[in-house]
């Protein structure tokens, strides 16, 4: 018997079906052009077969997420913008929305200084030390 | 009680004081509880404290000593408390309780707004791509919540940074960050001398979520790189948004350089321990004297009237 991993727990390298699906929906947002099921699943970096990959991506052209078109032997995967974009802007909206923000907050990101700038710019240089 | 009863206001102060250290010097998780144990428990024992003023005020007031059977005078000879701090105190618990019941009304209705959305996103897919340049990425609660990324982020960042913010944004959701950011904002708008308390824990939430992405792509360096990239991609920073410390992402890169957080937390933990231990007495001692003021202030109303 297998136990549900508990994201997050102890349960490093591996991932979640929905984990990876959005990982996939990512790297096709990410990419300029449509994208080969090799070219995602190079991007998902190791951990992942390709098996998996090609499954994903025909679930998400399942549920209307991705489009495929032929591309040699094979398809190529593109994202579809669809109407949750619109939702989504309403979520933007919501969270940028006065002292309410913090009810919803939770970003990656805040609000830099020049001086921070700087500082992160030094930052950046240490972590991308290898 | 002329002492004991401005314990809490005292316990308040240092609770807002040791906010920064707190947010810095524990493990982000423990941080953020202590956070919100300690400003919910201070708005908690500053308003109990309040109370305990006010009602020796409005104790002297006529019609209330009246239907209370005690003597004003008997009350006011022995009442520590001086009338305008007693008067102020009514003031100050009134506008507490109004900010309270306003600011719930409005956070209850932004988290209804955010579940309606949520909701209104037909895919099941949990993450949600908005097609924008500009870079953005959050999570919002409701129901199992939603992580919303636009195009432009997911472009800044390469397989391994993308995955890192994902699973960042997966943690506040799991880990329902909201709701300590709201408990504290409520303990904020009763006592707002406990914002500091809330500023603390908008950063030891997002280490903690910062933590969490470092376990899953089990790289620390990676997770300070997609900070670091995705911070500087997004200048210049949207005049709108200036509202949460500026300086969170060199911090929370820092400390992701740095290493795990270190478990030492002894001292801040048997300071806190103190603190709570001193401010539930002070409480109780100050109730039981307010307690026994009355008491007197009721026998003398019983001697006078000839019972």
């Amino acid at each position: 018997m297998v136990a549900t991993p508990e994201p997050g727990t102890g349960r490093p390298g591996r991932r979640m079906a929905g984990e990876l699906e959005a990982e996939v929906l990512a790297a096709l947002w990410a990419a300029s052009r449509p994208l080969a099921p090799a070219d995602v699943h190079a991007e998902l970096g190791a951990g992942v077969a390709y098996t998996t990959v090609t499954t994903i991506l025909h679930r998400l052209h399942r549920k209307g997420l991705v489009d495929r078109r032929r591309s040699g032997r094979g398809y190529a995967y593109a994202p579809v913008a669809d109407e949750a974009t619109h939702t989504a802007q309403a979520m933007h909206a919501l969270l940028r929305r006065g002292h309410d923000r913090a009810a919803v907050l939770a970003r990656f990101l805040s609000d830099l200084s020049p001086a921070d700038e700087r500082m992160l710019q030094d930052l950046l240089r240490q972590a991308e030390e290898r | 009680m002329r002492i004991i009863v401005y314990v809490p206001f005292a316990a308040t102060l240092i609770v807002a004081l040791l906010a920064t250290a707190v947010s810095r010097r524990l493990p982000p998780r423990i941080a953020t509880w202590w956070l919100a144990v300690a400003g919910v428990g201070a708005a908690a024992a500053s308003s109990a404290a309040l109370a305990l003023l006010a009602f020796t005020a409005v104790g002297q007031l006529a019609p209330v000593a009246a239907e209370g059977h005690w003597s004003v005078p008997a009350l006011r000879a022995r009442d520590p408390v001086l009338t305008p701090v007693g008067f102020a105190s009514v003031m100050i618990l009134v506008a507490a309780a109004a900010a309270l019941l306003i600011t719930a009304w409005r956070r209850l209705g932004a988290l209804a707004e955010a579940r309606r959305l949520c909701r209104s996103v037909r895919s099941e897919s949990e993450l949600v791509i908005v097609d924008e340049p500009t870079l953005h990425a959050f999570a919002i609660p409701g129901g199992t919540g939603r992580v919303v990324v636009s195009s432009g982020m997911l472009r800044s960042l390469d397989g391994a940074e993308r995955r890192a913010l994902l699973a960042h944004e997966r943690s506040h959701l799991r880990h329902r960050h909201h709701w300590f950011l709201s408990a504290l904002w409520l303990a904020a708008a009763v006592n707002p001398l406990l914002y500091p308390v809330f500023r603390a824990a908008v950063f030891t939430i997002e280490r903690w979520a910062d933590e969490d992405a470092a376990e899953t792509v089990q790289d620390r360096r990676l997770v300070a790189r997609a900070l670091g990239k995705a911070a500087l991609a997004s200048r210049p920073p949207p005049a709108a948004v200036l509202f949460l410390a500026a300086h969170h992402v060199p911090r929370r890169m820092q400390a992701m350089l740095a290493g795990p957080p270190p478990g030492r937390r002894v001292i801040i933990l048997a300071v806190s321990a103190v603190l709570l231990a001193v401010t539930c007495l002070s409480l109780l001692e100050a109730a039981h004297d307010t307690e026994r003021l009355f008491e007197s202030a009721r026998h003398t109303y019983q001697a006078l009237h000839g019972q």
